[in-house]
């Protein structure tokens, strides 16, 4: 008997549910109905999404967005998690959403192929242009500038420490703990070190690989790892606190990435590049709202304050940093210096004057487009996600 | 010992354990304790946010019903949810202690997934969907069945320990996982992406239009052959005299060996079906977090439930309600998911806890009490 009645609680459950539905959006849409959505992998503790939220937010003060006009969803799996997090985002009424994580971007085309009406726009994805999807958007930055500038900063702090006799030449020895191996992260350590080494010639790199974008405890031991084998200064492409602390700990020197750690290493962090997404979103969000196109495929630049770099920290940097930074800014910006100058380095001992990458990406993970224009390695020029993955140029090894 | 009781202070509080409460009693008792979860809840609310706690549950039924999808996400989680209890009831009905339905579920889906990836190398668009499904839940029901039955023939025949065993087994198909996306995927940052985006080739097709449809029937076909199964099959009997006593069964001819290895086929073959259902009709891709902690949580859905199929709707259901309230609080008022975690843990503490008051009495000394 009571078998039965669960039996029919059980059915009624279901139709109640069934019949709680129905109600979907198609509300008229004014000024003060215009919605923002943005997916983040993490939360505000990884300097990453943190970097994003903090971004949004001051957009949505400039553009004088009321809170219930933004969300923000955090600790979004790069998973059907994404798709789920992005219909919901839509049933809110959300005219336009972005996506923080590499990972989110085949979740992000799979909601935009549902929701036409809706604008997608994924950071740091490679498909917008054979997705032949008018809402569907990418948008990153030429970060391998900011990198470099950074990578300026860690030389001059290398060559004080070598001046000072703190270290010999031969071992400025910089760590550097990487997410994943693939062409966003061997791209930003690459301009990185290129960065350093035109200040401090005789720099080498170590790299290792945490295999995670957010990893506390990874991060950490990566960077410990990274100093006990003889690194004197430590930069990194991964989202937490944990490579800062430990070099804090250890008095060892960090340039971060996203935004200033000086808080979290006083004495020991020295600059941070970033990637300044207000510029982007506010593109984006205006053109939504003024009806126009937002580019398939967008790359912002240090030129127009997509890239930039925090606040130096004077008690760690060595004197004339500022000065330095400055000199070469001016010099990316106007074109005098290009990060990936084939003059600048050599692969396996030799001048790269041909590359095959992969920019198009079709999912068959096959290189198609020649890379190297004039002499330069032509990044971001060709889809705004960075295609450089030649691993390593001479001087960057494997720890 | 009786004489020298008598001359023992009787202590303040004992436990007794009761086996006759009136069942309105006991959903009283879980009543009060739902209650007295939500005023904890309240209070933990109001000291770290500045929020109304009426609001936040509001939010949190919102979350759950609000729209149509809210709707179809509850009705996706639970059948996931559910079909893996189901999986894992018989199991523990006969004392097995199957703690790898993260695993089994996990290699379910992961032979969805290559199903759905080599077919895409190999044929291209030469396949038709339905061949595929097919193929796809053939292969998972399979590979589930041959991680579930792995510990239970070294449990039935060297008498190794089935949790640990089952446990172990759930690492090592994280690790398999993880194997085949670096292999299928040779850069980037270790995510499949949804599989067959293009052709929607291996995807369970919408039924009345909505999408888990599919899988909310099947799930629900499963639960009424698996009370069937245990309540009225010679070998649901069997599980039940197997979980009772081992001695008992071997006592009245039972095949111990065999039933714990049939049982088993039938656990994993349950959780690569699972496996299948998450794969082919929701997320179209394998994670290493496909199963998400379902597993584990399938075993409280199921003890909560007493081991009934029909109670479990119930269960699974109030959980995947509370984790999609949460994360639409986390959203909805800008608070930080842990909070809603924290939310989640208190009031499922609770329900576990009230459990307790409903098998046991607690017995205060100032009462009078029976001799005997």
């Amino acid at each position: 008997m009571k078998k039965i009645l669960c039996a029919i609680l059980a059915v009624a459950l279901v139709l109640s549910l069934a019949a709680c539905g129905g109600s979907s959006k198609e509300e008229a849409k004014s000024g003060s109905d215009f919605k923002v959505g943005l997916i983040c992998l993490h939360d505000e503790n990884s300097t990453y999404d943190n970097n994003f939220i903090l971004a949004l937010k001051e957009v949505q003060k400039e553009l004088g967005l009321e809170d219930g006009q933004v969300f923000i969803k955090t600790n979004v799996d790069e998973s059907s998690a994404c798709y789920d997090a992005a219909a919901e985002l839509v049933d809110e009424g959300c005219d336009i959403i972005f996506a923080d994580s590499f990972g989110h971007e085949s979740y992000m085309i799979q909601a935009a192929q549902e929701f036409p009406e809706v604008q997608f726009c994924h950071a740091t994805g490679t498909k917008s242009q054979t997705q032949n999807l008018s809402n569907y958007h990418n948008a990153f930055a030429a970060i391998y500038e900011g990198r470099y500038l950074a990578g300026v900063a860690a030389g001059m702090k290398l060559n004080e420490m070598i001046d000072g006799g703190k270290i010999k030449a031969e071992e400025a020895v910089i760590g550097y703990v990487g997410a994943f191996d693939y062409a966003e992260v061997v791209s930003g350590m690459t301009s990185f070190f290129l960065g350093a080494r035109s200040i401090c010639p005789s720099a080498t790199m170590k790299v290792t690989y945490t295999n995670s974008w957010f990893d506390i405890a990874k991060e950490k031991e990566s960077a410990l790892n990274l100093i006990n084998s003889g690194c004197v200064l430590i930069s990194q492409h991964a989202d937490s606190e944990g490579a800062p602390k430990a070099c804090e700990e250890k008095g060892v020197p960090n340039v971060a990435y996203n935004i200033s750690t000086i808080s979290m290493g006083p004495t020991t962090a020295l600059i941070s590049s970033k990637i300044d997404w207000s510029v982007y979103f506010k593109l984006a969000i205006n053109a939504v709202k003024d009806g126009k196109d937002i580019p398939t495929d967008y790359c912002g630049t240090m030129k127009e304050g997509a890239v930039k770099l925090t606040e130096l920290n004077e008690a760690a940097a060595a004197p004339g940093t500022q000065a330095k930074l400055d000199e070469i800014k001016a010099k990316l910006e106007n074109g005098e210096i290009k990060v990936f100058d084939t003059k600048t380095f050599t692969v396996g001992g030799k001048e790269l004057t041909t590359y095959t990458a992969d920019v198009v990406d079709e999912g068959d993970f096959k290189p198609e487009t020649e890379a190297i224009e004039d002499g330069v390695f032509a990044e971001s020029s060709k889809r705004s996600a960075p295609y450089f993955d030649i691993k390593y140029i001479d001087g960057i090894s494997n720890l | 010992m009786e004489s020298s009781k008598k001359h023992l202070k009787e202590p303040l509080i004992h436990i007794t354990r009761r086996t006759d409460i009136p069942r309105v009693k006991a959903w009283c008792i879980r009543l009060v304790a739902i209650i007295a979860s939500l005023v904890v809840c309240g209070l933990v609310i109001v000291l770290i946010s500045k929020y109304n706690p009426i609001e936040v549950y509001e939010k949190m039924i919102d979350g759950n019903f609000g729209t149509k999808r809210k709707v179809l996400n509850l009705l996706k989680g639970t059948s996931a949810l559910l079909c893996i209890s189901l999986a894992v009831t018989p199991a523990f009905k006969m004392k097995f202690w199957n703690l790898g339905a993260e695993g089994q579920v996990l290699i379910g889906g992961l032979a969805s997934a290559a199903c759905m990836h080599y077919t895409r190398l190999q044929f291209g668009n030469s396949i038709s969907s339905w061949q595929l499904i097919l193929l796809m839940f053939a292969t998972s029901v399979v590979c589930g069945m041959i991680w579930g039955v792995i510990p239970a023939i070294f449990k039935a025949v060297w008498k190794t320990n089935e949790s640990l065993f089952t446990l172990m087994m759930n690492y090592v198909a994280i690790q398999l996982v993880g194997f085949f996306i670096a292999k299928w995927v040779p850069t980037g940052s270790g995510v499949m992406g949804v599989i067959n985006l293009d052709t929607k080739c291996g995807w369970l097709p919408d039924v009345f239009g909505e999408k888990y449809m599919f899988n909310v029937i099947v799930v629900a076909v499963l639960t009424i052959v698996m009370f069937i199964y245990l309540r009225f099959s010679k070998h649901g009997y069997e599980i039940s005299v197997v979980g009772e006593s081992e001695n008992t069964a071997r006592y009245v001819g039972i095949n111990v060996k065999k039933v714990i290895i049939r049982t088993m086929l039938i656990s994993g073959a349950i959780c690569g079906l699972a496996g299948f259902l998450i794969v082919s009709g929701a997320d179209h891709t394998v994670t290493k977090n496909l199963a998400g902690g379902m597993g584990f949580t399938a075993i409280m859905v199921s003890w909560l439930a007493k081991f009934e199929p029909f109670m479990m709707v119930f269960t699974s259901a109030f959980i995947i309600f509370l984790q999609n309230g949460s994360s639409a609080i986390a959203m909805k008022l800008g608070l930080n998911k842990s909070v809603s975690d924290i939310l989640t843990g208190i009031i499922i503490f609770f329900i576990i806890g009230c459990e307790f008051f409903i098998n046991y009495k607690i017995n205060i000394r100032a009462k009078q009490k029976e001799a005997k």
